[in-house]
């Protein structure tokens, strides 16, 4: 997908020589203004991650025990917590991890489940039976031992953090994935480019999958929140990120339980993760849309 | 359709065997056993104890009894709560669970569905913006922090409810809200895009040229094709929200399965670990045995392989 920005009369220059599908959602998802605020909202938000603790002095480690909690100032923009850190700084770093965690995981998420799921439903019959009983598995094998059994055999690692939710989050995909696609599969047009002669490969990831794309979106903008949160209770059993290291999941979790006392420790941290996630969401309302290929050309 | 189900069924017992045996060789390989303390016990009668549990014999043939109990419905007894089987814990912390799930699980569906399909049949409407506002939220707020706020409103404020306990009719309301709300955000999400994909396709255009009403279009062609992303969502989801929900079962301090199979795992209990997970697993293969019904059902394209 290129990312010019193209003059109105590049437009309709397009248009007289015929334009791709992706060149059709580009232009779609330009003209809907809540998703291009969206993506714009996150490409802000990740820059301030990533670059914003180079420009500020406070460390994330920085305690200062005798300052302790206290609201926001002209020193400490969004406060500090009982230790007396910096509550901005903390927030700043654990958007690089939350934000990390959350694209990567989903996305690893994303490629095996849509896989795995369209596989089992174009293929149908005794091996998608096999997989499908597979994924029961997997589905009821203990999470919460698995985690203390990667921490025993490897330690405590931020890559075992993508693993473990890996291993469980491409599961729903998978079986909404295998979902639609065997309704798909019925359809004339899959019909036609069977009769074609067309290799499966092609007809499921050039045929199949494009349609299905909706559920696909919707559920993927979805995981990424669950992502984030099964990120805190990992980080509660002790797997993935350990204090004074922060992550929005951590610092939520922490400012729930002192929110009687202190406001401010949740509801910047919840401010900034409702933030990203409405952003994310419209963005993802927009792709939807923009990726339909049954809405009317406009 | 009955042969369907009856292979099925039959399919369901190499699974649980699989899953079995995973997870007994998973447990034993994290350190520590059900009997190491802080306090270390005299070595022989740590020996006596686990003579006693047959611990001491080869895991293999620990394993071996173990399937033989199991298949005789015997889950065995607590390692960590003496004189007490792992079946009676389940038989009392079950139906707690299962009350709060069901709850939730109403709260979920009467609320998500109506929203999600309103969303998608009034889409970019100021209806849909708020739907898409009040489900972000939902989704947003983890629970740990939503819990803790409605007993904070509900409970101390307003002092409607008690804030924790699961004594009244009364004091099912909060956790299931909590819980149900959650999951309603979720189905929302998934009835808007369901819907809006079936919406767009020819047999609707088809509906309408014929002069079907809106509604008729809505609930009686739209929605079935619409809820199918939802019910695959909703298998899994439903053996989670009714087996128990941990986070839940801790704020509101409710005597459910969730809290105790994670006490379970932390202090190693061996058979309440096992018992746990063979219930879960039967509910999800069960769970998704239904999906893949309604599928057939809601898609009269599709047969019974």
């Amino acid at each position: 997908m290129s990312s010019v920005v193209k003059e109105p009369s590049a437009v309709s220059a397009d248009l007289e020589r015929g334009s791709s599908p992706a060149r059709d959602a580009w232009h779609r998802l330009r003209k809907n203004r809540l998703a291009v605020a969206g993506g714009l909202m996150l490409l802000v938000l990740a820059v301030l991650c990533i670059a914003g603790p180079w420009f500020l002095r406070a460390t994330y480690q920085e305690q200062n025990l005798d300052l302790g909690a206290t609201p926001p100032s002209a020193a400490h923009w969004l406060g500090t917590d009982t230790l007396g850190r910096d509550l901005l700084v903390r927030l700043l770093y654990g958007g690089r991890i939350s934000i990390g965690v959350g694209l990567c995981a989903t996305l690893v998420a994303l490629t095996i489940g849509v896989i795995y799921g369209a596989v089992a439903g174009y293929v149908g019959g005794k091996a998608d039976a096999v997989m499908m009983r597979l994924v029961d598995i997997i589905y009821a094998l203990p999470f919460t031992i698995f985690v203390i059994l990667l921490m025993v055999f490897f330690g405590r690692n931020i890559i075992l953090l993508f693993v473990a939710i890996g291993a469980v989050e491409w599961l729903t995909m998978a079986r909404i994935v295998r979902g639609q696609v065997m309704t798909l599969k019925k359809m004339e047009f899959i019909e036609a480019a069977q009769a074609l002669g067309y290799g499966h490969a092609r007809i499921i990831f050039r045929h199949l999958l494009p349609n299905a794309l909706g559920p696909i979106i919707v559920y993927a903008t979805l995981t990424i929140p669950a992502v984030m949160l099964l990120e805190a209770f990992l980080s509660f059993l002790g797997l993935g990120v350990q204090p004074p290291m922060s992550s929005w999941g951590t610092l939520i979790k922490d400012g729930a339980e002192k929110m009687e006392e202190f406001w401010w420790l949740l509801v910047f941290p919840g401010g900034i993760f409702s933030l990203t996630l409405f952003s994310l969401n419209f963005l993802g309302d927009g792709l939807r849309d923009a990726l339909d290929v049954r809405a009317a050309k406009d | 359709m009955f042969r369907f189900i009856a292979r099925r069924l039959l399919q369901t017992i190499p699974v649980l065997l699989v899953i079995i045996t995973a997870t007994f060789f998973m447990v034993r390989f994290v350190p520590g056993g059900p009997f190491t303390s802080e306090k270390a016990l005299p070595p022989e009668i740590l020996r006596n104890i686990e003579a006693h549990y047959g611990l001491d014999q080869p895991l293999w043939r620990q394993y071996v009894n173990y399937l033989g109990q199991v298949a005789r419905g015997d889950l065995g007894p607590s390692f960590k709560y003496t004189n007490r089987s792992v079946n009676e814990i389940i038989g009392q912390t079950l139906p707690v669970s299962l009350e709060l799930g069901g709850w939730a699980l109403l709260v979920a569906l009467a609320v998500g569905l109506p929203l999600g399909v309103l969303a998608a049949v009034r889409r970019n409407s100021w209806l849909d913006y708020a739907c898409s506002v009040i489900g972000m939220i939902g989704i947003c707020v983890p629970v740990y922090v939503g819990g803790p706020l409605f007993a904070l409103l509900f409970g101390v404020y307003l002092q409607w409810v008690n804030v924790s306990g699961w004594y009244e009719g009364i004091d099912r309301v909060l956790p299931a809200l909590t819980l149900g709300l959650a999951y309603a955000a979720y189905i929302m999400r998934m009835t808007r895009g369901g819907m809006l994909e079936v919406l767009g396709q020819d047999y609707i255009r088809t509906a309408r040229a014929k002069g079907a009403s809106e509604a008729r279009i809505v609930l009686r062609h739209a929605l079935r094709g619409g809820l199918l992303p939802v019910v695959a969502f909703l298998g899994p989801a439903v053996a989670g929200i009714l087996t128990g929900s941990f986070v839940i079962e801790t704020v509101f301090q409710i005597p459910g399965l969730g809290r105790q199979f994670v006490i379970s795992a932390f202090s190693r209990d061996y058979t309440l670990i096992l018992g746990t997970v063979i219930l879960y697993a039967t509910l999800i293969v069960v769970c998704n045995l239904i999906v893949d019904i309604a599928q057939v059902w809601l898609n009269p394209k599709l047969k019974f392989e």
